[in-house]
């Protein structure tokens, strides 16, 4: 495409090519979806829509993820907005023969809470109280298929920044807009976009850092691998404000399909005049590359990112100078996360004053967030700034199964908090997860049930960054290593009076003195346990248990004689051979030679095998 | 090794001579030798011209580089929050009783290989295992044994 009016122009061309009246069927085939056996019902719906009159034949789409993780693989059927769930490849002729006659599949609908079959996705409740305008797109788009992207407007807002904007105007609306770094930081990104405009040297460089190593967290995987094109267009658009004509994403390699998407939208991009030399026509010239990451956490941070692209080992350096003068080969550069690029798009498009609608006062727009953990509907959440984490938990979320109470919340990965049940009324923004000693990050939510253990996710947080630290600086290296420390003794029933506060201590240290944000936020997990969950550690410390029944050292494994049938399987379980017993008879444990890894516990259908 | 540097010049030639190449070139052979032989880590320093002191540095930075063989089946254990709060810990602790090795080793009949993952990103199924390409999610202590055995092994 040459210009504005060939993109017009192809735009129309594909809408004609499609029957608007035809039924599409949109079956979820991301890393998630394909992890729960989408492909084989992608190979399923195929040959039976095949095996159809070709005049009669339904639309398909395989796209990445639709955020509801749990109820995968799942089929939605357009423009009914029929949702189908756990569908398996046998059901691929019933839900074909369905969608042709208008006909809904009751018993492989999603039932809510009371058991009510959701037809339609605005029915299902963890939809409904989301605002999915980034990542609903995903349903509208084969990430394989530039033209799905082209159909819905895609490349719109490029060209209307490119024909009817100056750079200048763009850095102002993207600064009117209060467009916050999306990963993790908050940083105002217009701000940042205009130093770096300003910025003196050349080449200028934009990067977007889809290095999403938070544990939990997968939003930027989603994006990526179901919309790689608004990512693109995001940073197209940074790029012409800015005046950059290189462009760098930094993706992690533990996301192949993210990876592999997103070379073919590259290479589909190339190929449409949308990347390359003289865009659509207007002269202006931008390209992009893919680094893939080496599996190193802290390859996020900007300057280790950096070190990283140009071939070492990613050791951050101290920020005397900041990157937006001299970053990646010593000249300005803009780095931005993927979803922060993926929010460009609209804000051109609609413009800032409406993109101010939505959100609080500091905080504009939406945000994604991966509910996970113990909850009942696990997946990928969208919704405006300043919803409660009550909606989100309760809500979105549906709560906690199995019956059990909610204990945390731990927002922001390693380097954010766990907030227990007295702040879910809080509106969920940047500056308000950072008063409660938490921070947004790149919108990790792990939801945590009282059989969880406070103590235990200190260290686990903890234990990470002990092996994920580059080791460059001294407080980081050695100081979060003795909080690890401290951290398993006090697990392991080794915990002595006044470890909370020497851990106390040593953080401070470890916040003021570390040089990059790595080091600077890592006790952070553990000074909001501290914080809300003293009476824990003192249990662990004083009372030598773990009120959760958690931590492996502190607790013991028995078998109720009441409840034990004799079914032996815990038996057959045991790795160390530790329970006896003939068949039929009860069951008992030998807690010499039980090492308390819980299988057990697990296998039995008896409620026989008791946990203290 | 002529077959090898064949194959080592064709990845450098998707990503240029320049030293900001390394890491690119490093995963592509990583990803078709499954480690990172010394003759090919000397090879791409010396074509690079980057020291082999550097080329080293960074083979032993990046999780992903391994400087030993791996194993036919690799066990890749997701550690990641959502993971551990559902007891991926003893699903990693069942997998190294059964294969009698530590995270990082190989079996001596190099059948299998185990290594743990910060997080592979799919959180809403955890415990995830990724055996080789296939992502195993909902894992449970009784269907390691079931992996392991459709392996090969036992």
């Amino acid at each position: 495409m040459a210009s504005f009016d060939d993109l017009v122009k192809r735009r129309g061309e594909i809408a004609a090519g499609r029957a608007p009246n035809r039924a599409t069927l949109v079956l979820g085939d991301g890393t998630c979806g394909r992890a729960s056996g989408s492909s084989e019902v992608r190979a399923a719906l195929s040959e039976a829509i095949s095996s159809l009159d070709t005049e009669k034949r339904l639309a398909f789409r395989t796209t990445g993820c639709h955020g509801f993780c749990q109820i995968e693989p799942n089929v939605q059927v357009l423009p009914d907005e029929t949702l189908y769930v756990h569908v398996k490849p046998e059901n691929a002729q019933s839900i074909v023969e369905a969608a042709l006659s208008g006909k809904v599949l009751k018993n492989l609908t999603y039932k809510d809470g009371q058991k009510k079959s959701c037809a339609k996705i605005t029915d299902v409740p963890f939809y409904k109280r989301q605002m999915r305008l980034l990542s609903g797109l995903n349903v509208y788009v084969d990430p394989l298929r530039i033209e799905d992207y082209i159909a819905i407007d895609g490349y719109q807002a490029l060209a209307k920044a490119l024909f009817t904007m100056t750079p200048d105007f763009v850095v102002e609306e993207v600064i009117k807009a209060n467009l916050r770094g999306r990963g993790g930081g908050g940083f105002p990104a217009g701000w940042k976009w205009d130093s770096v405009r300003k910025a003196e040297g050349e080449p200028k460089y934009v990067v977007c850092n889809a290095d999403e190593g938070d544990p939990g967290a997968y939003m930027d995987r989603s994006l990526l691998e179901g919309n790689p094109h608004l990512v693109i267009e995001g940073m197209l658009i940074g790029a012409f404000a800015i005046g950059s004509h290189e462009g760098y994403v930094y993706v992690r390699n533990e996301y192949p399909l993210a990876v592999q998407n997103l070379i073919v939208a590259l290479d589909q991009a190339r190929e449409h005049g949308l990347l390359g030399k003289n865009i659509l026509g207007s002269g202006f010239d931008f390209d992009i590359r893919i680094n893939r990451g080496g599996g190193a956490f802290v390859c996020g941070e900007s300057s280790a990112l950096m070190q990283s692209i140009e071939g070492r080992p990613g050791e951050p350096i101290p920020k005397y100078v900041h990157m937006s003068e001299r970053g990646l080969y010593n000249k300005p550069t803009n780095l931005n996360n993927v979803e922060t690029w993926a929010n460009v798009p609209f804000i051109v498009n609609r413009g800032a004053d409406w993109y101010r609608t939505i959100g609080t006062e500091g905080s504009k727009g939406t945000k994604i967030f991966s509910l996970v953990g113990n909850i009942n509907n696990t997946g990928q959440v969208e919704v405006p700034m300043g919803i409660s984490l009550r909606e989100i938990v309760e809500g979105i979320g549906g709560g906690i199964p199995n019956r059990r109470k909610f204990k945390a919340v731990q927002t922001g990965g390693p380097s954010g908090g766990c907030l227990p049940a007295d702040c879910l009324d809080v509106p969920v923004d940047f500056d308000q997860l950072t008063k409660l000693g938490s921070m947004m990050g790149s919108g990790g939510m792990i939801v945590m049930d009282e059989d969880s253990c406070m103590v235990d996710v200190a260290r686990y947080f903890t234990n990470f960054l002990v092996e994920e630290s580059c080791g460059k600086c001294v407080p980081c290296r050695e100081g979060v290593m003795q909080l690890r420390d401290i951290l398993n003794d006090i697990t392991q029933g080794r915990g002595r009076e006044g470890d909370v506060e020497l851990m106390e201590d040593l953080s401070k240290v470890v916040i003021d003195c570390s040089l990059c944000a790595l080091g600077q936020s890592a006790p952070n997990p553990l000074l909001t346990t501290i914080r809300y969950f003293r009476d824990e550690y003192v249990a662990h410390i004083h009372d030598k248990k773990c009120p959760a029944r958690r931590c492996t050292a502190l607790i013991s494994f028995r078998i109720d004689a009441e409840n034990c049938t004799g079914c032996a399987l815990c038996k057959k379980q045991c790795p160390t051979v530790a329970i006896a017993g003939e068949k039929k008879k009860t069951h008992v444990i030998d807690p010499e030679k039980c090492i308390r890894c819980g299988a057990c516990f697990e296998v039995c259908k008896f409620d026989a095998v008791i946990k203290e | 090794m002529e077959r090898e540097t064949a194959k080592i010049d064709e990845f450098i030639a998707r990503y240029g001579l320049h030293q900001g190449a390394l890491i690119q070139v490093l995963q592509d052979i990583q990803g078709e030798f499954h480690y990172l032989p010394r003759e090919a880590l000397e090879y791409v320093s010396e074509k690079l011209g980057t020291p082999l002191a550097v080329a080293y540095n960074v083979a032993t930075f990046y999780n992903v580089f391994s400087l030993q063989p791996k194993g036919q089946n690799h066990i890749c254990v997701c550690m990641g929050t959502a993971c551990h709060v559902r007891g991926a810990q003893s699903i990693l602790d069942k997998f190294r009783r059964e294969l009698k090795i530590e995270v990082g080793e190989t079996t001596d009949d190099l059948k299998y290989s185990l290594d743990k993952v910060a997080c592979v990103g799919a959180c809403a199924l955890g415990p995830i295992v990724v055996e080789n390409v296939t992502y195993h999610a909902h894992m449970k202590l009784d269907k390691v044994g079931k992996l392991l055995k459709r392996g090969g092994r036992k």
